[in-house]
């Protein structure tokens, strides 16, 4: 559906990799030229009227991210480069302050790099300890493993809300009553969630989440931090710069603004924040639900022909989003993907960046399918079509 | 070569590669080499004894050309001499990057005198011989 929408669509490909980055629609991309055609200017320096435009339209995002997540207060969203920062910026901007020897994180095997190398820094460089929630035969997370996992000594609970190589909806709501219950923090990685399906922070009651906007439709280089106003008033800026301190005469005597323009120093990612305005337009416009829905049945429509085909293995059967893993037997994951790829179809291959959730399904590499509304049924057929004989593919791989 | 031949050898030393194994004695100098942009990721073991190649064996992952490169190499490259075995890595440096090379030294390993075409792919074939190379490069000096 709305494939008009999205000029890269006009491009002959089938385009599986959405997990990876989504496609823009015109109005994201048009409100970026506009910026660059017509109002120019730097951000917060608002001595003219073009600047002073920049600024509004700026904020303006700001605000419509803070009501599309529903957060409490527009202060509560920082502009990042993008989920990775985020992350970063709450583990050692944050966490960095207040863990101590022997405190415990808890993740699980199928974490991106992103919400794995930053705890582990915190191990190597504070004496706390990384320990990993167990995943189900589903390699799904419970609240029940949740519960197993937690020690008196655990301080943080870090989580993809849905994972880019399994795709299921971890239960943070669940998670974060147990968890605050407990005084344990909850960090949610929403790269996959937030695109997909709906994400409200105070239902959910998380204590930051980290998000991209270019998986969400919107431009690259762009990401979100929310955080609870009364965390993220602890959190330490990583970057000192302009735009961000009220005075400084000498070392002793630096005031900063407060959040969130503390933690955006320099000059920020402006057009990219001023263009996201239109992908949240167009989620809003179209529904979280409807988009949700849309996605598990293009999910369930290609389950169902895949299943059928002997030679080829679901890594997730169960899932309830758009992402489907699978292999082909006997053929390295990355044959499967230049055999795709002859035929202009976008798909990933290898471990997706986590690099330790092989030790659970013993497989690692995979050929990843990552959906969104706008693929088609008639496009998943032709991936079948390919997908079905083998021989094709082991004549064609190379 | 015509291309079907071409693939046929690629296909039997992907499916059938030579030495696939851990070396079964030891002395074997180990080095491991991936891809940086893609997955492929091969340990390759070799035993050198008096400046000649007296066997290689690998380890790993990696796609049909990386895996069949990699045979196809060790099947051209056991009982060279150090120095020699350095010249044929050049040849198919020089092949795969469209530089003049004698075709004749390389044997089998022409079934990838097209690979050019694939700049993504080029990595893959050159895969063994990057490992193997610093191995060898340091033996010539000795
Ligand atoms: C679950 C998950 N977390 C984090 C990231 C990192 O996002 P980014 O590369 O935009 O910082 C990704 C992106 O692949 C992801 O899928």
């Amino acid at each position: 559906m709305n494939r008009e929408d999205f000029p890269m669509l006009k491009n002959d490909i089938i385009y599986f990799d959405n997990g990876a980055t989504s496609l823009k629609p015109k109005t994201v991309i048009d409100k970026m030229v506009d910026y660059y055609e017509n109002y120019s200017a730097n951000a917060h320096r608002g001595d003219y009227d073009i600047s002073y435009k920049v600024d509004m339209e700026y904020e303006k995002t700001r605000d419509l991210v803070a009501k599309f997540i529903n957060a409490q207060d527009k202060e509560e969203i920082v502009f990042t480069s993008g989920t990775t920062e985020s992350l970063n910026m709450i583990a050692t901007g944050f966490f960095a302050n207040i863990i101590e020897p022997n405190d415990e994180i808890l993740i699980t095997t199928s974490e991106h790099a992103s919400n794995v190398l930053p705890w582990f820094r915190l191990e190597n460089e504070y004496g706390c300890h990384v320990k990993y929630i167990p995943l189900d035969s589903n390699y799904h997370v419970t609240l029940d493993n949740v519960k197993k996992a937690v020690t008196p000594q655990t301080k943080i609970i870090s989580l993809a809300h849905i994972t880019n190589v399994i795709g299921d909806i971890r239960p943070i709501k669940e998670i974060c009553k147990f968890a605050h219950e407990h005084d344990i923090f909850v960090v949610v990685d929403g790269a996959q969630s937030l695109p997909h399906i709906k994400v409200d922070v105070q239902d959910l009651d998380c204590d930051f989440t980290a998000f991209s906007a270019h998986k969400m439709y919107g431009p690259t280089g762009l990401g979100v931090l929310y955080g609870k106003k009364e965390l993220l008033d602890n959190l330490e800026p990583i970057n000192l710069g302009g735009g961000m301190n009220e005075s400084f005469d000498s070392p002793m005597e630096i005031i900063l603004k407060d959040v969130p323009t503390r933690l955006e120093a320099g000059t920020p990612n402006i057009a990219s924040v001023i263009a996201f305005s239109e992908s949240i337009n167009y989620l809003n416009k179209i529904g979280m639900d409807k988009i949700n829905e849309r996605e598990l049945h293009l999910r369930n429509y290609l389950v169902e022909k895949l299943v059928k085909i002997p030679h080829i293995d679901i890594i997730n059967l169960e899932a309830d989003s758009g992402i489907v893993t699978f292999n082909v037997n006997d053929i390295f994951a990355q044959d499967v993907a230049y055999y795709l790829n002859k035929y202009n179809i976008c798909v990933r291959a290898g471990n997706h960046c986590a690099k330790i959730l092989k030790n659970n399904t013993n497989v690692n590499n995979t050929i990843r399918v990552s959906l969104a509304f706008y693929n088609t049924e008639s496009e998943i057929d032709m991936l079948i079509e390919l997908l079905k004989d083998k021989d094709k593919i082991m004549k064609e791989m190379i | 070569m015509d291309d079907e031949v071409k693939r046929e050898i690629i296909l039997e030393h992907y499916q059938n590669p030579l030495h696939r194994h851990k070396p079964e004695k030891d002395g074997y100098e180990k080095v491991n080499t991936a891809n940086q942009s893609c997955i492929d990721n091969l340990d390759i073991y070799v035993d050198i004894q008096d400046k000649i190649i007296k066997d290689i064996t690998f380890t790993g992952e990696a796609c049909a050309i990386s895996i069949s490169s990699t045979s196809i190499m060790i099947q051209n490259l056991i009982g060279k001499t150090v120095k020699e075995a350095l010249e044929y890595i050049d040849n198919f440096d020089k092949m795969i990057n469209e530089k003049e090379y004698n075709a004749d030294l390389l044997k089998d390993a022409n079934v990838y005198d097209n690979i050019y075409k694939q700049n993504s792919r080029k990595s893959c074939a050159f895969l063994p011989y990057r490992g193997i190379r610093e191995i060898l490069a340091k033996y010539l000096e000795e």
